[in-house]
C-alpha cells in the first residue's frame, strides 16, 4: 500500500515536473514570437533602406542585402527630402517651446504647490476639467485666432497655442508637494527669495520630473503632424513629419521604396537614441498619462 | 494669514498659464460650440462682416453626409476592432512577462519600443510591407507579408494599392494600430501585476487552484483598475484616431482612386476646416465630443460596477 502510494507521488512530481517545462516553452515561444513581430518592421525599415530600387523590387526578397549596401540611399533621401532644412525647423521649435514651456510650467506647479491664495483649488480644477476635452475641438477655433492674429506660416504658431499642458503642471505639483514645507519656512525665515528657492532647492529636487518634461515636449515636436500641416506648412517652417509624409509620397505608386525607407529611418533613429538612453524617463511619464504623444 | 500678503505673487506666477489658456483653450470651447449652431460659418465671411443662420443647420447636414457616415463607420470599426484585441494581447503578453525570470527585462524593452516612434514614419514601413510592387495584376514583388503568407499557400492578397477591398484596408489598419497600441498597455498592466501581492498566488496554489482559474479569480480582479484605465484611454484614442491612417495610405486616406475610403472623424473634421466651413466643422467635433463622452461613462459605469479597488 505506501509502496504504490510512492511511486504514485513521483509519478504526480514527475507529472508536475514535466506540466512546468511545458509551460515555460509555450511562455517563452509565445513571448519570443511576439517580441518577433514588434521588431520585425524595424529591421525591415532598415533593411530595405540599404537594398537598391532592383533588389527591392525582386519577388523573392532577401533578408540581407546582397547586392551592395547602398548607404548612398540615406544621403539621397537627405537631399531628395530636403531633411536638413525640416530637421532646423523642428529642432527650433522643440527647443525654444520646451524652454518657454519648462518655464511657464515650473512657476505654474510652485504656485499651486506652496503658495496660499484665494480661488487656488477652483483654478486647479478647472485646469484639470480641460484636460478631459479632446484637442481636436480647440484646433478649430484656434486655427480662426491664429489666422486673425496673422501667425500662419511662423514659428509663433507652432509654438505658442502648445505652451500650456496642464498634464505637466500636474505632474510638477505633485513632486514639489512631496518636498517638506519646512524646507520652505526656513528658507523664508532665512530671507531667501522665492525664486532663488525654486531654483536652489525644488528644481534640483524635481530634476527627474522636468527632464520627463523636457523629452516628451521634443518628442512632441518631432512627431507632430496635423497642427502644423494646417497652419505652417510652407517651405521656410515645414516640420519633419509633414515633409517625409509628403516628399516620397507618389500618387502613382512608383515610389522609390529604399529612399523612402532611408527616410523614414533617419526620422526614427533620434528616437531610437532617446529610447535607448532615456528610456526610464520617458516610463516615468508616460506610464501616469496615457496619452500618446 | 501669511500667504494671503503675497498671494498677488501667486497670480503674477499663474498668469502665463491663466493668459494661455484663456485664449488658447477656454476661448475655444466657447466659439467652437458658438459657430456650430451657425449655419455654414466660415473665418473668412466672418471676417467680411457676413451674418450666419442661427440652428440646427450643421448638424442635420453633417450627419446626412455620405462622407460623413462613412467617417463614423471606419471610426467605429476601427475603435471596437483594435481596443479589444490589443488589450487581451497585451494583457496576455503581461501576464507571460511576469511568470518568466530570464530575459524579462530585454523583452520588456523590446515590447516597449513601438511607443518611441513617430506613427506616421512607421505607418510607412507598414505600408512598404503590405505593399505589392509593380502592376496588381501582375506585380513584380507581392511585398514581404504575402511572402509569408505564400508559405502557408495563401495566394497574394491586394492590400493597399489600387483596387484593394475595404476589409483588406481595414485589417492592415487594424494590425498597425493594434501594434502601436500595445507598448503602453503593456507597460500598464504590467506595472499593475506587478503590484499584486503574492501571497494571493500562494494561497491558490495551496489550495489547488488551476492556473486557469487562478487568472480569472485572482489575476483579473486585482489588474481591473489597470485594465479598466487602459480600456478607457483605448476608447477615448481609438475614436481620435486619424494620424496611422495617414501614415499608411497617405492624405489622400486611402487606396489610390479611392479617396476617403478609410477616413476617420478627426479626418473629416481637419477635411471641413481646410475648405473653410468652420461651422460645419465644429458640428462634427461637436458629434465626435458627444460620442467620446457617452462611450467614456458607460465605461466608467461598467468599471464602478466590475473593478475591486
Amino acid at each position: 500500500m505506501t509502496a504504490a502510494h510512492e511511486i504514485n507521488l513521483e509519478q504526480v512530481k514527475a507529472r508536475q515536473k514535466v506540466v512546468r517545462i511545458v509551460v515555460k516553452v509555450l511562455l517563452y515561444a509565445f513571448l519570443g514570437f511576439m517580441a518577433l513581430i514588434v521588431i520585425f518592421p524595424f529591421y525591415w525599415m532598415i533593411i530595405s533602406s540599404l537594398k537598391s530600387l532592383e533588389e527591392y523590387r525582386q519577388a523573392v526578397p532577401t533578408f540581407i542585402p546582397t547586392k551592395g549596401w547602398h548607404f548612398s540611399n540615406y544621403a539621397k533621401a537627405f537631399t531628395d527630402g530636403n531633411l536638413g532644412a525640416l530637421f532646423w525647423h523642428t529642432a527650433y521649435v522643440g527647443i525654444v517651446s520646451t524652454i518657454i514651456s519648462l518655464v511657464i510650467t515650473v512657476l505654474a506647479a510652485f504656485a499651486f504647490a506652496r503658495l496660499e491664495f484665494k480661488g487656488k483649488n477652483l483654478l486647479f480644477g478647472a485646469l484639470l476639467a480641460t484636460m478631459m476635452i479632446p484637442g481636436e475641438l480647440f484646433t478649430i477655433t484656434n486655427y480662426i485666432t491664429v489666422t486673425r492674429f496673422g501667425w500662419l506660416n511662423t514659428y509663433t504658431v507652432l509654438i505658442v497655442p502648445f505652451l500650456v499642458s496642464v498634464f505637466y503642471i500636474y505632474l510638477l505639483r505633485q513632486n514639489f508637494m512631496q518636498i517638506p514645507n519646512e524646507l520652505y519656512l526656513a528658507a523664508k525665515v532665512d530671507g531667501t527669495s522665492d525664486l532663488k528657492y525654486l531654483w536652489k532647492v525644488m528644481i534640483p529636487l524635481a530634476l527627474p520630473s522636468l527632464i520627463s518634461i523636457t523629452i516628451l515636449k521634443m518628442m512632441g515636436a518631432w512627431n507632430s503632424y496635423i497642427w502644423p500641416r494646417l497652419v505652417a506648412n510652407d517651405e521656410a517652417h515645414r516640420m519633419i513629419t509633414n515633409g517625409l509624409r509628403n516628399a516620397f509620397t507618389e500618387s502613382t505608386g512608383d515610389v522609390n521604396f529604399p529612399v523612402q525607407m532611408a527616410a523614414v529611418a533617419i526620422v526614427s533613429f533620434p528616437l531610437f537614441l532617446v529610447f535607448i538612453f532615456l528610456r526610464k524617463y520617458i516610463m516615468k511619464g508616460v506610464s501616469r498619462s496615457g496619452i500618446k504623444g | 494669514m501669511e500667504g494671503s500678503k503675497h498671494s498677488w505673487k501667486a497670480w503674477l506666477y499663474l498668469l502665463p498659464v491663466i493668459i494661455l489658456t484663456l485664449v488658447f483653450t477656454v476661448w475655444p470651447i466657447i466659439n467652437t460650440i458658438r459657430i456650430a449652431f451657425l449655419k455654414d460659418y466660415s473665418m473668412i465671411g466672418a471676417m467680411g462682416g457676413k451674418t450666419y443662420e442661427f440652428g440646427f443647420a450643421n448638424f442635420s447636414k453633417v450627419v446626412t453626409y455620405k462622407r460623413f457616415t462613412t467617417c463614423l463607420k471606419n471610426t467605429v470599426l476601427l475603435c471596437v476592432l483594435t481596443v479589444p484585441i490589443s488589450t487581451m494581447l497585451a494583457l496576455l503578453i503581461a501576464v507571460c512577462l511576469n511568470a518568466i525570470k530570464p530575459l524579462q527585462r530585454l523583452l520588456q524593452t523590446i515590447f516597449f519600443l513601438p511607443y518611441v516612434t513617430n506613427s506616421i514614419a512607421i505607418g510607412m514601413v507598414f505600408a512598404a510591407m503590405f505593399n505589392m510592387i509593380g502592376k496588381p495584376s501582375s506585380p513584380d514583388s507581392v511585398g514581404i507579408i504575402n511572402n509569408f503568407l505564400g508559405i502557408f499557400g495563401v495566394a497574394p492578397i491586394n492590400w493597399i494599392n489600387v483596387g484593394s477591398e475595404y476589409w483588406a484596408n481595414l485589417t492592415v489598419m487594424v494590425i498597425y494600430i493594434v501594434w502601436n497600441a500595445l507598448p503602453f498597455k503593456i507597460l500598464v498592466l504590467l506595472g499593475g501585476l506587478q503590484g499584486v501581492n503574492k501571497q494571493y498566488y500562494e494561497a491558490a496554489k495551496v489550495d489547488g487552484t488551476s492556473r486557469v482559474r487562478t487568472f480569472w479569480r485572482i489575476t483579473v480582479p486585482m489588474l481591473s483598475p489597470m485594465l479598466a484605465y487602459v480600456l478607457i484611454t483605448g476608447f477615448i484614442g481609438g475614436f481620435k484616431e486619424y494620424s496611422s491612417v495617414v501614415g499608411v495610405f497617405g492624405e489622400n486616406m486611402g487606396p489610390a482612386g479611392q479617396k476617403g475610403a478609410l477616413n476617420t472623424m478627426v479626418g473629416f473634421i481637419y477635411d471641413s476646416l481646410s475648405q473653410n466651413n468652420q461651422g460645419r466643422a465644429s458640428a462634427a467635433a461637436l458629434i465626435l465630443f458627444g460620442i467620446i463622452l457617452v462611450v467614456t461613462m458607460i465605461n466608467l459605469y461598467v468599471s464602478k460596477k466590475k473593478v475591486h479597488y
